[in-house]
């Protein structure tokens, strides 16, 4: 669990200020920082990785969309579970993944989180509480509401947050899911991470309502929209919902407004979006910029404070690499293992 | 059999064995509990869950809403997370609705994630025809899920089987796919009291034959064992194979028996081609027991059509026992 911020602990903590600087430690909140820098970093690393033809397949990245995993994660304790998207690289990484497993799953090691069966489109990490990202649009949402169930029957104080895209809320999984979560009174959080397009096709052509927090209000259960590329906004929806599940009182649907930087898949020519749209997003509307800024305005790091994390992280991307690198390929052998669970 | 075995044997009917067993697992285990659509106070739509809810409660007999894909979905994700479910589809027809979550998250999981996790849940599906509910609630799609990896299917053909193979999936960390014939729901047999399992895998030889082997599936059991009381009377001695599982198939019990009776015909009701019998098939075919074969083999399976409503179509879709007893005549006789 973050940790919170104490009275007398001798840091600033105004009245003023959002909710995210009164409720976190200085501590916690330098990491979340570190966290999106991470995110971002393995991201392009892999992105180099695949251009150098280390790693084959596909891709989807989501560089751009920093805050909202990072922000929705800060209100998660490593018992608590996620299910996570096609994109889930973020989540998997706020969620407390080490990256060094992550870019072996991507080079098809042993040493990757799915020993080399899953690659990037199937990180799980369960040992963290996520259950899995997912190669099927809205597959992980009736699932986690299961996971929930689970929460709900045993006790276990458990909250669970399934994250998804815009593309997931025409899927009839989510309806269905959000209803039982709703009829149920399940402690889950959804969180629809709008990038404004489904691989090309846009929110505008393919939603009938304006914003997706709207169809909240068909399951009866509150819609929050949020922007997502402030992680002080984000975590304030995401504590909000989190307590309101903990607490048994049911399900929230929060929106993140955001936006990818890089095309749907390693196949996308951009064809759909224009240059000086994208442009406005990465220079007006950065989230790790826009978290920066706000963090050396209420003193809480400074330039070489935030040059002293790049640093660290660059090491340890490069560091996940050469360990990606030196694993070991699964043998041909093993093939078969893992469908079924061996039994003595 | 001594007087206190005797004693712990009752009859039963199928649906009975399948609610006596989902009882038992629910008393021996905490995580385990039951979902379906009408499996409540409506005790479901062929009456298996019965009253089953007046004893344990709506928390572990759920109702869920008309949601099958959602619905799946629910159960596997409480599976992953450490329950037992039981999940009723209320027609097999209806895991057309659910294929998503069967066959890309259920059976997947486990592997897509290098084993990090399994999946504990048990689908149920009441399939078949001849019950007069045409195209749409008739069908027979044991073969679909029986292609995936990561699934296992099972088709028991007798109370006692259907007691016993569903406490055996509930104890199964892996997905398990039980496919319950409409028609046998209210036969009897012999059932007895208290917990057993049957195993998954392993095939039944229900009678044993010299002439000619006849692997069937579920309801075609109770067909091809008729046929057979017919075929003795004409001299003919067929062994009758009750597979039971679809997958993983039980190939040696099928592969011994071709050895020695030298033909092979296979009875099930799923469309004949591309189903189960065509896998049975194609597994002699690749086997020692080829070498031993003295005809061609023999599948009787569902016509290539939709059920039809009308009650002779609806018959003359799937095979019947006059129609096994002349094929498998021919098959003996060598009078094709």
């Amino acid at each position: 669990m973050a940790g919170k911020a104490k009275n007398g602990a001798g840091e600033p903590a105004g009245a003023n200020q959002p909710f995210l600087y009164r409720h976190y430690d200085h501590k916690t909140l330098r990491d979340a920082l570190r966290k999106m820098y991470l995110i971002r970093q393995f991201e392009e690393g892999a992105e180099e990785s695949y251009m150098r033809g280390l790693i084959h397949g596909t891709m989807h990245l989501s560089i751009g969309q920093e805050a909202s995993a990072v922000g929705i994660c800060l209100g998660l304790s490593d018992d608590d579970q996620i299910t996570s998207t096609h994109r889930g690289h973020g989540h998997s990484i706020a969620k407390g993944a080490e990256v060094s497993r992550m870019f072996a799953e991507f080079f098809g090691k042993t040493t990757g989180y799915c020993r080399g069966r899953g690659g990037s489109m199937h990180i799980a990490d369960v040992s963290k509480g996520n259950l899995g990202a997912n190669g099927i649009v809205g597959g992980g949402i009736p699932i986690a509401v299961g996971a929930a169930l689970t929460a709900k029957k045993l006790k276990t104080g458990r909250v669970v947050v399934s994250f998804f895209g815009d593309g997931a809320n025409n899927e009839g999984a989510f309806h269905e899911a959000l209803n039982m979560a709703a009829i149920w009174k399940l402690p889950v959080v959804f969180v629809c991470e709008n990038n404004g397009y489904g691989m090309s096709t846009s929110v505008a052509r393919a939603t009938a309502v304006a914003n997706i927090a709207d169809r909240a209000a068909a399951y009866a259960m509150p819609g929050v929209i949020v922007d997502g590329n402030s992680v002080a906004d984000v975590a304030e929806a995401a504590h909000e919902a989190i307590e309101r599940a903990r607490r048994g009182d049911g399900p929230t649907l929060i929106e993140c407004k955001t936006y990818r930087y890089r095309g749907h898949s390693k196949s996308d020519r951009n064809r759909y979006r224009t240059k000086e749209e994208i442009e406005e997003w990465m220079s007006e509307r950065d989230p790790i910029e826009h978290f920066e800024e706000e963090l050396v305005a209420f003193g809480i790091i400074d330039a070489a404070g935030i040059e002293a994390i790049r640093e660290d992280v660059r090491r340890e991307i490069a560091a996940g690499i050469a360990f990606a690198k030196e694993s070991p390929m699964p043998e041909v052998a093993n093939l078969e293992k893992y469908v079924y669970t061996e039994q003595a | 059999m001594d007087a206190m075995v005797e004693t712990a044997v009752r009859e039963l009917s199928y649906a009975q064995a399948i609610q006596e067993a989902m009882a038992i697992a629910m008393e021996r285990d905490e995580r385990v509990f039951l979902m379906g659509e009408d499996i409540g106070v409506y005790g479901g739509a062929f009456q298996v869950t019965g009253d089953l809810v007046e004893r344990f409660g709506t928390e572990r007999v759920m109702d869920t809403p008309i949601s099958e894909l959602g619905g799946a979905g629910v159960a596997v994700g409480a599976a992953v997370t450490g329950l037992r479910p039981i999940f009723e589809f209320q027609f097999s027809d209806f895991a057309t609705l659910g294929m998503e979550q069967i066959v890309n998250q259920a059976a997947k999981m486990r592997y897509m994630l290098g084993g990090a996790v399994s999946v504990p849940v048990v689908m149920r599906f009441p399939a078949g025809s001849g019950t007069g509910a045409a195209a749409q609630h008739s069908q027979s799609l044991e073969a679909w899920l029986g292609h995936v990896p990561g699934l296992k299917v099972i088709q028991p053909a007798t109370p006692h089987d259907a007691k016993g193979m569903l406490l055996a999936a509930v104890e199964d960390p892996d997905p398990v796919m039980i496919f319950e014939h409409k028609l046998l729901y209210k036969m009897k047999g012999p059932v007895p009291e208290g917990y057993y399992t049957v195993p998954i895998g392993k095939a039944e030889i229900r009678r044993a034959g010299s002439d000619l082997t006849i692997v069937a599936t579920s309801i075609m059991v109770h067909k091809a064992l008729e046929a057979a009381q017919t075929l003795a009377g004409e001299g003919i001695d067929a062994e009758v194979i009750d597979l039971r599982t679809v997958r993983p198939m039980d190939r040696r019990t099928v592969i011994e028996s071709v050895r020695k009776t030298s033909r092979l015909m296979c009875v099930y009701e799923g469309v004949k081609t591309l189903g189960v019998g065509a896998e049975v098939s194609a597994m002699i075919a690749e086997s020692e027991a080829f070498d031993y074969l003295d005809a061609p083999i023999v599948r009787l399976g569902g016509a290539e059509t939709p059920i039809p409503y009308n009650p002779e179509l609806e018959k003359a879709t799937v095979p019947q026992v006059d129609g096994i007893v002349r094929a498998a005549r021919e098959l003996a006789t060598g009078a094709r």
